[in-house]
């Protein structure tokens, strides 16, 4: 060989050769002991955040959704803008464990679990919101096709309900991809768990899965085919949500390049927030062993490649809005940089397009430090990017005495820091009571987990 | 309380009692090469019922377990191509048949519309049936009470080691040689696997009768609750504050009157607007010309009775009376209005014709107004002057 074969070598997925013992007591220490202090101040905040989220919807419920700032010309909001931002964090997750696992990405499985878990909650959080923003949730029924005293079926050509199609088939399908995610891990909590009433708990939620080989043949298959279903699907799932713009007749929502624009910004965001969380993960629980910083850096490029993906869309949109010689179009691009929302347009360059190129150097990709910072701009910067889609696209209709301008009110903003707390809460939960890295997955690409080629060689 | 739960806890923990049926022969193997080398070896020897468990899937295990490709794909496909199939007969049933609405002039059912749907429906479908058919028809889950569990055999292989258990309802099943066997193949820690004294089943708590009705009961109440809620919820009026006012609507009833009708009925002898009373049908054209003509003769009456005369009387009457009708012998002419029978016609006469009809005329009553009528009356004189004009008439 001629070349360096260091060039070529795989980077550990696991670090300092962990036994399988190891790893067993890292990721099941969490559920095992008693959570510490930490755990509970931030558990307390989210619990605080969610309590003022749940009080302004309750208002909302109440009063109506005239307590939020969405007017005329400004019709969509917070509420459009916070689903769009809660769908998106979703779709790391199922890119992880679906796409990444169709391409043969080992490093997925120290996160993959993690991910699944934040996608599923986050699609619960993305699902408020669209049901708020109906006005009168408790009617939400009709939004299915059911058989009713009215005799009223829905309009399929809508993507609007394409939506409820979408996201309830998205959610329902990661929770099951989760969910059999979790049948061998929580057999192995059954068969080491110490106390009784857990181990009954553990032993139903297990459904008595044994480990065979028999049963493992058909579950791998079947995680396969769920891998195979799961990847169009994600990728419909913001495609749909950006029909939701693109179809209509709105200069700056009615473009041809929503559909991947949309996807890939989902995907960036949800690095973005699934950095975040497992970078304070790794810390408080120790499993820097597991989710080691080449984790950190593979999901860093994939921040930069994502990234750059969106500047692209964003310049693109610039170009069409010139080149199509279309004067509206042209005037809300412009109006977009350089007009009273600017700031927001630009926090949303500089978050997405501008920070992350930082991560083309490999010591700022391998900073725990630097990448926390930049990882929590992309938050912002992807909230901020479905902001200024909506609110700066409507807030100059196409007759000036239409212009208004959109101020949110506090309940708007209490029910956005209600949603983290939702979320939040939920991921806490969480990790403390089901294993955060899949065990049976990580075992299976640690070094020597498999076996070796001789015994092939014997059979032929 | 506290200690009552505590108690339980100890309970469960415990591993109930074994009984002295066997249930399998079990070894234990520390790494991926020998559990591949002694389950190529069981398969050899000929055991049918045995079965390997690992902590994760090995790969080459199924080759050397000689198992068979798994056929769940094929499920999966054919879930799937039901799901697309309902989601195309939902919509084409749902819009193209029972509720069909136009929208955006596009077909009742609109395929490329359809689409998202139906990938989604694809999706679902397919995805669920795979999970639970994977789960309930081929792995035969859930089985909480299998005898392996809570061995010590069990705690190893889900977790750090791999193993064998050979089961005792295979044709060559015989405890020492089985034992010899798996020591032959490098087992380690070799354990009889015997049947639970009783299922471990009922032994739990949540099992416990009461429990489970309670569990029933609960069930039953919260559906009974949430269907009720729900019918309630969804026959809500999304907007009925412009239903329900404080107001009284017709055909209700009211407290205000005596009889309690909210719409109370017209005095005697109440006449409707443009619903006058017209007394002379059927009459005598002696009593008829006692009718009076309400409308006086002057320009305005005569520019509208020309009007009217034009529209409705000339198409048969001719323009200027001569009975010379347009329509090509559809209808017998009509007899002039010329002649010395109308010109001597009292005005109520000619309006009299008008408003019943008279032979083949219908009445014209419907189509104009009561003050229309009179105006045309006006014009008709006109036209019988005109017709007749003598030489004091020229000015």
């Amino acid at each position: 060989m001629a070349f360096d074969s260091t060039y070529t070598r795989e980077l550990p997925l696991v670090d300092s050769r962990s036994s399988f013992a190891e790893i067993d007591d890292t990721v099941l220490a969490p559920t095992e002991r008693k959570p510490s202090k930490k755990w509970f101040v931030a558990f307390l905040m989210a619990n605080t955040a969610l309590l003022i989220g749940a009080i302004c919807v309750g208002y909302t419920l109440y009063y109506g959704i005239g307590m939020w700032g969405n007017n005329n010309p400004v019709g969509w909001g917070f509420d459009i803008i916070n689903f769009v931002f809660w769908i998106g964090i979703g779709h790391a997750g199922t890119l992880i464990s679906a796409i990444l696992f169709l391409f043969r990405q080992k490093w997925r499985t120290a996160i993959a679990r993690f991910a699944e878990a934040m996608t599923i909650f986050a699609v619960m959080t993305a699902g408020i919101f669209p049901i708020l923003h109906t006005g009168r949730p408790w009617l939400a029924g009709y939004l299915l096709p059911y058989p009713n005293q009215n005799a009223l079926w829905v309009n399929f050509t809508s993507p609007l309900l394409w939506d409820v199609f979408a996201v309830s088939t998205y959610l329902t399908i990661s929770f099951v991809f989760w969910g059999i995610g979790l049948i061998p891990d929580i057999a192995l909590m059954r068969a080491r768990a110490v106390s009784g009433i857990k181990k009954s708990i553990y032993a139903i939620l297990s459904l008595g899965w044994k480990g065979s080989n028999r049963d493992w043949q058909n579950y791998e298959r079947v995680y396969l085919i769920l891998a195979g279903l799961s990847t169009p699907l994600v990728l419909s799932v913001h495609t749909i949500v950006s029909f939701d713009f693109a179809v209509s007749v709105i200069p700056g929502w009615h473009t041809t390049i929503f559909p991947p624009y949309f996807v890939a910004g989902a995907i960036f965001s949800g690095f973005g927030m699934v950095s975040t969380c497992l970078i304070i993960l790794r810390k408080v629980y120790d499993m820097e062993n597991i989710i080691t910083l080449n984790h950190i850096e593979k999901m860093n490029k994939i921040l930069l490649a994502t990234g750059t993906m969106v500047g692209y869309a964003y310049g693109m949109e610039f170009f069409i809005a010139w080149y199509s010689g279309n004067p509206f179009e042209s005037f809300v691009f412009i109006n977009r940089a350089f007009g009273p929302y600017a700031w927001a347009y630009w926090i949303m360059i500089a978050c997405n397009v501008g920070f992350p190129q930082l991560f083309w150097f490999k010591k700022i990709r391998r900073n725990i430090g630097i990448t926390f910072v930049l990882v929590l701009l992309v938050n912002v910067g992807m909230w901020f990017e479905r902001f200024v889609i909506i609110v700066t696209s409507l807030h100059r209709d196409f007759l000036p005495a239409s212009w208004g301008m959109y101020i949110p009110t506090m309940y708007d903003l209490g029910i956005l820091l209600g949603s983290f707390g939702l979320f939040f809460t939920l991921l806490l939960l969480f990790v403390k009571v089901m294993p955060s890295v899949s065990l049976a997955e990580i075992k299976a690409v640690v070094p020597g987990a498999q076996p070796t080629h001789h015994h092939h060689s014997e059979e032929h | 309380m506290l200690k009552k739960i505590l108690k339980l806890d100890e309970d469960l923990a415990k591993d109930g009692p074994r009984s002295s049926k066997v249930h399998s022969v079990a070894a234990l193997f520390d790494t991926p090469d020998e559990i591949i080398h002694a389950a190529a070896e069981t398969s050899n020897a000929g055991y049918d019922k045995y079965d390997v468990y690992t902590p994760y899937p090995v790969h080459g295990m199924d080759a050397a377990m000689r198992m068979k490709e798994t056929v769940i794909g094929k499920f999966a496909f054919l879930a799937g191509f039901t799901g697309v199939s309902l989601a195309v007969a939902m919509i084409g049933y749902m819009s193209g048949f029972d509720y069909k609405n136009i929208i955006g002039g596009k077909p009742f059912f609109n395929l490329p519309a359809s689409i998202p749907i139906m990938f989604e429906l694809t999706v679902l479908i397919s995805g669920l049936f795979c999970v639970f058919g994977m789960l309930l028809l081929w792995n035969k889950l859930p089985q909480i009470s299998n005898p392996l569990h809570d061995t010590n055999f069990m705690k190893y292989t889900s977790s750090t080691r791999f193993g064998v258990a050979i089961e005792a309802s295979d044709a060559q099943f015989d405890v020492d040689k089985v034992k010899s066997f798996l020591a032959g193949v490098g087992g380690k820690d070799i354990e009889v696997v015997y049947y639970p004294e009783e299922n471990i089943v009922p032994q739990t708590p949540i099992f416990n009768r009461q429990f489970i009705y309670t569990l029933i009961l609960v069930a039953i109440v919260t559906a009974l609750g949430t269907y009720g809620a729900i019918g309630k919820l969804v026959n809500i009026l999304p907007f009925d504050w412009m239903h329900n006012q404080f107001k009284v609507n017709p055909q209700n009833t009211s407290t205000l009157f005596k009889d309690g009708r909210s719409m109370q009925r017209p005095v005697d002898g109440t006449v409707a607007r443009g619903y006058m009373p017209y007394e002379y049908t059927g009459m005598p054209d002696s009593l008829v010309k006692l009718l009076s003509n309400p409308v006086p003769m002057d320009e305005k009456s005569i520019t509208r009775g020309k009007k009217q005369y034009n529209t409705y009387c000339s198409p048969c009457h001719g323009y200027f009376g001569a009975g010379d009708s347009r329509l090509n012998g559809q209808f017998p002419n009509p007899p002039t209005l010329h002649s010395k029978k109308v010109r001597e016609w009292a005005d109520g006469n000619i309006y009299n014709v008008m408003t019943n009809g008279q032979n083949t005329m219908p009445s014209y009553a419907k189509q104009i107004s009561r003050d229309d009528r009179w105006a045309i009356v006006n014009y008709i004189r006109v036209l019988q002057r005109a017709e007749n004009a003598k030489d004091t008439d020229l000015p």
